[in-house]
């Protein structure tokens, strides 16, 4: 008694809904648009505002790939993409440049994006006051004013108390110029891939119901201070397998002694760097 | 090392089989078939069906028996499949003084117009563990054509507004319905609309709010007025869902099983105006007195700034009452702490590492 399903699960009221809550966000770049997200067949929490707004922007022409912390091999981005593997049978890829539309929890590719892809990323809590307020009623006001001043504040309380901003990641991040926006948790470290990016950035958060948006060419400029600039994490090793120097890394503790290595967490740009060596 | 924490496609199929393998058990056991679940497990259907919000009741067995009991899992398949499904119009109000009802109790008068009527409920059994308790076979058939079940029964505060003693609602409400599973929802919501959310948020988390209020966190000095349980009919009118449709009738396609719970909470009084008692209201689908009453008890809590009550307890603060009780978006976030947060912990760890050794 399986019922049949509609292409990308959603049907078309639902996918259409969305696109339309997608529009208005990438009229307003980073405002939160309220939309009537659906449950998903994956539970809140997995990505489901990132599956919805992927279901509702997916055509039968388009290559999809998914990656969870970087990798495309994760339990979590292998179940997401054979979700639409299973509901749309279009084709998929791990390499980025080849993807277009690519969803994603936690990073942005290694290799530059361009015009054309859409990245799609799965939000948990797309407030970035929420730490500082948690009533939306309270936090929409606080957009409609512009009244940022106490995440500045926030972000001073970090530097007297720890001698440094003590965000590491979902860093906030003004976009335009106008509206403050969570990155959603990507390492502050890929933050700058937000700014003046040729693809189009579309954020979905399913159980707070919101999707937002950078569109393709924004500024997108990381919180800080003159005397305490931005600054993206550095290692002073490379990757153990592909020797890059300029990835995002993760630490694997690799025997019982606790010795660590260092490797790419991207892990189509640590195959494509060893393919070049 | 390494190729253990990337399982990918094979870890996720050798899983998914243990889990088969986990549900269906011992073999020599025969497997459970819907009907079975539908008509023995009736109180879990009803649960699953309310909070899953899809009326189907072999959906709502099958859903069990796929989770293998876990009804919080239950109630999440049905909503998932519930997002698959075209909504193609929508009934007319509801009309519960029209019910057929099984059971309707009030504890605010001993007799009532209508009667005090039982109907199939444990609370005067005595709860001891045995199969004799349990072993249906000697019950007789539950015959669906109830012959005391009755119809149109006066409502009990109907009784009390006529007497002046029963404020109406202060709220301002919109003049068409708000639906929670079409349009996003925005606090501060209309009653309506909250009513919508209490009425399908988790029973247990309704359970424990309602009790708080009833233990000095937001008191609310409850009586049961009215809980009536029975078939409500189900009507729609074809221009709804048809607009070439001309006839404007209502049409009754069905009916539904639900409980209602009607509280009838303290009194209100202000210089202007002589007091009256407010009111708290619960409505589920199906056989579910606990999760009824709970609603009405939080129903009227959230009510405390409507009436001029200075909201202090949890219990009255909608934002926090309406967006933490879906069980199904609360068990997802819980849950979710278990998947791979290894690039967010990694940044963690090199800030906490800079900031020591700065």
């Amino acid at each position: 008694m399986t019922p049949q399903l509609p292409f990308a699960y959603l049907d078309d009221q639902t996918k259409r809904m969305i696109r339309r809550a997608l529009l208005k966000a990438v009229a307003l770049p980073g405002h939160q648009v309220p939309f009537a997200s659906r449950e998903m067949p994956l539970p809140y929490g997995w990505g489901t505002g990132g599956i919805q707004v992927t279901a509702a922007v997916l055509g039968p022409e388009d290559v999809l790939k998914v990656i969870d912390q970087g990798a495309d091999d994760t339990t979590n981005a292998v179940n997401i993409r054979r979700f639409f593997a299973l509901t749309t049978g279009i084709e998929t890829t791990t390499t980025t440049a080849e993807a277009t539309v690519i969803q994603t929890r936690h990073r942005i590719p290694e290799h530059p994006l361009k015009a054309g892809q859409i990245m799609v990323f799965q939000v948990p809590i797309p407030e970035p006051l929420r730490w500082i307020e948690p009533r939306s009623e309270e936090t929409r006001r606080m957009h409609a004013l512009r009244d940022y001043g106490p995440m500045q504040v926030k972000l001073y309380e970090d530097i007297t108390q720890h001698g440094t901003i003590a965000t590491s990641y979902d860093y906030p991040v003004m976009v335009n110029e106008h509206t403050l926006m969570s990155p959603s948790p990507i390492p502050k470290f890929d933050n700058p891939k937000l700014h003046q990016s040729p693809a189009l950035m579309l954020f979905g958060a399913g159980r707070e119901k919101r999707v937002y948006a950078v569109p393709p060419y924004t500024d997108v400029r990381s919180l800080d201070f003159d005397d305490y600039p931005f600054e993206v994490q550095r290692w002073p090793q490379a990757c153990a397998i592909c020797g890059a120097d300029n990835h995002y890394l993760d630490e694997i503790i690799v025997d019982d002694a606790g010795t660590r290595e260092m490797v790419c967490s991207d892990t189509d740009a640590c195959r494509a760097r060893q393919d070049q060596t | 090392m390494y190729v253990a924490v990337k399982g990918g496609e094979r870890a996720i199929d050798a899983s998914l089989a243990l889990l088969d393998a986990w549900r269906r058990g011992d073999p020599n056991q025969p497997a459970l078939q819907i009907e079975q679940v539908e008509q023995q497990l009736g109180i879990a259907v009803d649960r699953v069906m309310a909070e899953g919000s899809v009326l189907d009741r072999r959906l709502a067995a099958l859903a069990i028996i796929q989770a293998q009991g876990d009804l919080v899992e239950a109630i999440f398949l049905l909503r998932a499949c519930r997002a698959t499904l075209s909504r193609f119009g929508q009934t007319c109000p509801l009309q519960t003084d029209q019910m057929l009802a099984l059971r309707r109790i009030s504890a605010c008068f001993k007799d009532i117009p209508g009667g005090q009527k039982l109907g199939p409920t444990a609370d005067y059994s005595l709860r001891i563990l045995g199969l004799e308790q349990a072993n249906a076979n000697g019950a007789s058939p539950l015959n669906a054509a109830d012959a005391n079940a009755q119809a149109n029964l006066p409502r009990i505060s109907r009784l009390l507004e006529a007497e002046g003693l029963l404020a109406q609602p202060t709220e301002p409400e919109p003049t068409t319905p708000p639906d929670i599973t079409q349009e996003p929802v925005q606090f501060p919501m209309p009653r309506a609309a909250r009513l919508q959310m209490l009425s399908r948020a988790d029973e247990g988390y309704l359970l424990a709010l309602g009790y708080s209020t009833q233990r000095g966190y937001g008191s609310t000095h409850p009586f049961v007025g009215e809980i009536r349980m029975g078939y409500t009919p189900v009507c729609v009118r074809l221009s709804d869902i048809d607009p070439s449709v001309q006839d404007d009738t209502p049409v009754e396609i069905g009916e539904l099983l639900l409980t209602e719970c009607e509280m009838i909470n303290q009194f209100q009084a202000n210089s202007d105006e002589p007091p009256k008692f407010t009111r708290g209201y619960g409505l589920t689908p199906g056989r579910a007195e606990r999760k009824a009453m709970a609603m009405a008890l939080v129903d009227r809590a959230l009510q405390a700034e409507s009436l001029g009550e200075t909201p202090s307890a949890p219990s009255q603060d909608q934002e926090f009452v309406l967006a933490h009780g879906d069980n199904v978006e609360a068990s997802g976030f819980v849950q979710h702490l278990k998947l791979p947060h290894y690039v967010d912990f990694q940044a963690e760890l090199a800030l906490v590492r800079g900031i020591q050794s700065s």
